[in-house]
């Protein structure tokens, strides 16, 4: 796993991995590919992953992100994993209700919701 | 505070990302220094970036040497911006709606949808290669049912 990504964290929670992008605003080709560089390793080596994205720190992003949880989920999904997605801002929890991508996403309220059952 | 004043600014920026970006600060910050409400910034940041990444990557195939062409008008009830590529433009008409089906689980293909839904206006020109945008003053976020 590479681990030597600054612009997410990654902690394990009752061998959940809880992932937590730091950065405010999620908009930039790079920092979507510095985090898809992280997040698909992560997932190729634990067969069956559990994996919470925690978008506390986010407060705006755009579709190229929702593309990259799209990627994310299908390759969580290959693994026979599961991933669950919490503490996402009412502004950008809107732009999933828009795209109808809260039908597609487990989303919770916040982490421990979300830890829940997992 | 609310400008009284009219604000007007013609430019031509290469189809970068450093480009893009650093327009967009700007814009963005000229809107805030005019009094735009945080609700309205967000919507107009969002589309601004979902224009302007249509208008860099399929628009001049992220060709550096490719402009895009940005008209911006700020009033005391509006924020307008017209933002125009050098490519052969599209039919927004003929975009898949991605919320339906198999759409749904496409990486690509919302932008369109969220301008639509956080401007007040969106127009293209016949060709397809130019998008102007109306965001009115204080009408904040979509209220989604």
């Amino acid at each position: 796993m590479d681990q030597s990504n600054p612009n997410l964290s990654i902690e394990y929670i009752d061998s959940v991995a809880v992932a937590v992008p730091t950065d405010a605003k999620i908009l930039d080709e790079d920092q979507i590919q510095a985090l898809e560089k992280t997040f698909m390793p992560l997932i190729e080596q634990t067969n069956g992953i559990r994996l919470l994205i925690d978008f506390s720190n986010v407060q705006f992003l755009t579709s190229s992100v929702l593309g990259l949880l799209i990627r994310i989920n299908r390759k969580v999904l290959q693994s026979e994993g599961r991933l669950r997605l919490c503490c996402i801002d009412p502004k950008i929890l809107e732009i999933f209700k828009i795209t109808r991508l809260d039908k597609v996403f487990e989303l919770y309220q916040d982490r421990q919701q979300a830890l829940e059952g997992f | 505070m609310q400008s009284e004043t009219v604000y007007t600014k013609s430019c031509v920026i290469p189809s970068t990302a450093a480009a893009v970006g650093q327009l967009c600060r700007e814009i963005l910050d000229t809107a805030r220094e005019r009094g735009f409400g945080e609700q309205d910034l967000f919507a107009i940041h969002l589309a601004l970036e979902e224009a302007f990444m249509n208008a860099v990557r399929h628009g001049n195939q992220s060709d550096p040497s490719k402009n895009v062409t940005v008209e911006l008008l700020i009033t005391p009830e509006k924020f307008d911006i017209s933002i125009a590529d050098q490519g052969c433009g599209f039919d927004p008409e003929a975009l898949p709606d991605p919320r339906q089906g198999e759409n749904l689980y496409k990486t690509e293909g919302r932008g369109v949808l969220l301008i639509r839904a956080y401007m007040d206006i969106i127009e293209y020109n016949t060709m397809g290669n130019c998008v102007h945008l109306v965001k009115f003053r204080g009408k904040g976020l979509p209220v989604i049912q």
